[in-house]
């Protein structure tokens, strides 16, 4: 499961590397509040890691068998 | 520019460094045994150990390098933000938990865990030490950086004082006292940002006036002075500036800017900087022997805004939308540089004026090494996906961060860890973009050193927030160094002379053995930390990344997803990897520049980011040797 997260990141993110790469032009354009595609997609990068990280832990845990969920050993 | 160390931010520092190397000392009294001194018993809790990836990762490279990149270039340092944090993602995803089931200490151990071989040991403790060193130069850099401004010491002397500390750091305590260390920084470096970032918003925009540049705008041919004479340059070296003699015979430069308004086009002449140095070895700014304290002439400090939308001076607190979309229609003031040699002795450096649009500002491809990919050339391109690959394969081979995954109990306290380490990371590199933009419009920057971004911009704010931002981010460059040094110190100690050269040692000699690694790897970084002195910190972490990737990651992947993999393969793809990266960086123009001192040279290889050749590399070297040397019967491999 984890492999098919990795495979939707790498998809943005290739999209993201391929479009600066191949068409800068792209990312100068403005179409939200006067905000360029490269800061929206940027952004939207860093949020959607956390997002998917997020699911990914929450995904996990339910796999865990119930009981071995002790998180803090402090 | 001068710098006049204040007492008040120099107490700060000092206490605060103080308090920190006091809790590293206090938590890591009882770390006598090897179990304690690398892995910190397996006993830190997922939250520390998350914050304290945090703190690992986020710094001099993240805080100076980028801020400083967009401070002078724009969008394009936030470049790096978004690969650094991209990698995050292979080590959650791909390596963390098998990782953890693996090994023991080091690197090394996890990928040996499978082939009990010495040759797997030796080749991945040596690509641990050279990972390690190459990360450690910007470490250093930075920490040169920061100690320059605030106490006035030059970058030798911060460069000595982070060795030494870390060294002792390191010596007293190890991978206990490190981690909180980690935690408590990365915890006040994500703080002291957003704090930044509000006060960056508060403060908005406005258009500088020449007493605060300290710069002459003129508009031409008009508006020049009658008491000034223009030199009628003969010689092409300066054809693109115009040069006066002012009233007090002063030379003063200036490039003319042509602005194209409503009313038809404009033209103006905008005064640039210089510096130079004549044959006795005197150094002259703007025309005058440069001084030592506050007052003297010196550089002026740059980073301003010359147009906002709508011709308002201010623009008042923006929302954190608004920000861009306000520089969106802005024009900056960005800094180009020219070296003039006159004779033989007399060089001049010229720092002048580029008025740019924020439309310009906010895209990619403006920073010189990232200028390829607006161009037609493919070899630019390349140039560009080899980075971003670099960046994405790298995190997760770094070895002082694989190192955090054994601090904690178990598989899921790791995955934990990671989410919030990717969390506090993520939201960081979104307030990197804020401040860099807020250190480009500040009127602080320092023209000469886009590493100082950062600190200035806190500086432009309050002394008080400056000497805090200084602190945090030196405690952090700290904090890293310390894992480095000792994932340096763990490789020698069990894989080189534990495991491969089997010299038996006891738990107290094992580490003893690891603190004197420790010193001599400390030492070497003191010297690489001063001989790199003038390259942008997140450059050069860029390096580092591809060095990790191309030795590190092949092996790695296929350890943990390959029964096929076999020994040989391992040990070939980490050496041919390692090798392949750290040649070609050796050979790239960069390096002939900047550090080995031949100016123009175009290198021997035809771009300076080898990730996209040596990472293919390293994995068809694995997977070739591998089938070459696989066993007749299958199951011994697995």
């Amino acid at each position: 499961m984890g492999l098919v997260l990795f495979a939707v990141y790498l998809v943005l993110y290739g999209g993201f590397v391929l479009i600066n790469t191949f068409s800068p032009e792209t990312m100068e354009a403005t179409p939200i509040a006067g905000i360029n595609v490269a800061i929206l997609y940027g952004f939207g990068l860093i949020i959607a890691a956390f997002i998917m990280a997020l699911l990914y832990g929450v995904l996990c845990d339910s796999n865990d068998e119930p009981g071995s969920s002790k998180e803090d050993d402090q | 520019m001068i710098y006049e160390p204040s007492v008040s931010a120099a107490v700060i520092f000092f206490v605060f460094v103080g308090i920190t190397l006091g809790i590293s000392f206090w938590l890591g009294r009882k770390a006598t045994d090897s179990k304690g001194y690398f892995a910190a018993h397996g006993q830190i809790p997922w939250f520390v150990n998350g914050v304290a990836f945090a703190g690992d990762y986020l710094s001099a490279a993240s805080f100076l390098g980028i801020c400083g990149m967009i401070a002078f270039y724009g969008y394009d340092g936030f470049l790096y933000s978004i690969g650094y944090l991209a990698g995050w993602i292979v080590a959650l995803f791909v390596i963390a938990e098998p990782m953890k089931r693996l090994g023991k200490f080091t690197f090394a151990d996890a990928l040996d865990a499978k082939f009990q071989s010495p040759g797997i040991k030796l080749a991945a403790g040596i690509s641990t030490l050279a990972v390690s060193v190459f990360y450690l130069i910007p470490q250093m850099v930075g920490a040169g950086v920061l100690v320059q401004p605030l106490l006035g010491f030059p970058h030798w002397a911060g460069v000595v004082i982070v060795g030494v500390t870390v060294i002792m750091i390191v010596v007293t305590a190890g991978m206990v006292s490190t981690t909180w260390v980690q935690f408590i920084k990365g915890t006040l470096l994500v703080i002291f940002s957003a704090i930044l970032t509000v006060m960056i918003l508060n403060r908005g925009f406005s258009v500088a006036t020449e007493e605060q540049t300290g710069l002459r705008t003129i508009a031409f041919p008009d508006g020049v002075p009658e008491d000034w004479t223009r030199f009628v340059d003969q010689e092409d070296k300066w054809s693109n500036f115009i040069r006066f003699k002012d009233e007090s015979n002063r030379i003063r430069i200036f490039t003319q800017f042509d602005r194209d308004t409503d009313k038809g086009r404009e033209t103006w002449l905008l005064e640039a900087q210089y510096t130079s140095t004549d044959k006795d070895g005197t150094v002259f700014v703007n025309g005058e022997p440069k001084g030592k304290k506050k007052g003297e002439p010196e550089l002026h400090p740059v980073g301003h805004i010359s147009k906002l939308p709508g011709g308002v001076d201010e623009t008042g607190p923006l929302g954190p939308l608004s920000f861009f979309s306000t520089l969106q229609e802005s024009e900056v003031v960005l800094w180009g540089s020219e070296k003039i040699k006159e004779g033989d002795d007399q060089t001049t450096t010229v720092y002048f004026q580029k008025p740019t649009l924020g439309s310009q500002v906010l895209r990619p491809g403006e920073h010189p090494k990232f200028k390829g990919i607006r161009g037609k050339d493919f070899i630019g391109k390349l140039n560009f996906l080899s980075l971003m690959l670099a960046l994405f394969c790298g995190t997760a081979s770094l070895p002082h961060i694989l190192i955090r995954y054994y601090t904690v109990k178990d598989a899921a306290a790791a995955r934990k860890s990671t989410i919030v380490g990717i969390g506090s990371i993520g939201f960081f590199y979104v307030l990197t973009l804020y401040m860099g933009l807020g250190a480009m419009t500040s009127g602080g920057m320092d023209v000469t050193n886009s590493n100082m971004a950062a600190p200035l911009l806190a500086r432009s704010m309050s002394e008080l927030l400056f000497a805090a931002i200084s602190a945090i981010a030196f405690t952090t460059v700290l904090g890293t160094v310390s894992g480095l040094i000792l994932a340096s110190a763990g490789a020698v100690t069990h894989d080189l002379m534990s495991s491969y050269l089997k010299i038996e040692m006891d738990d107290h000699e094992k580490v003893r053995v690891a603190k004197l690694s420790s010193v001599v790897v400390g030492a070497i970084a003191i010297g690489l930390g001063i001989l790199f002195e003038g390259m942008n910190v997140s450059y050069l972490v860029g390096w580092a990344f591809s060095v990790a990737a191309s030795a590190n990651l092949p092996s790695l992947i296929m350890i943990l997803f390959w029964k096929g993999a076999t020994k040989e393969g391992v040990i070939t793809a980490v050496v041919v990897g390692m090798i392949s990266s750290l040649g070609w960086i050796l050979c790239s123009a960069e390096t002939m520049n900047s550090v080995f001192g031949f100016t123009g040279h175009a290198g021997f290889v035809p771009f300076g980011q080898p990730g996209i050749v040596t990472i293919p590399l390293g994995f068809i070297t694995l997977v070739v040797v591998s089938l070459l040397t696989r066993k007749p019967e299958p199951e011994a491999a697995a």
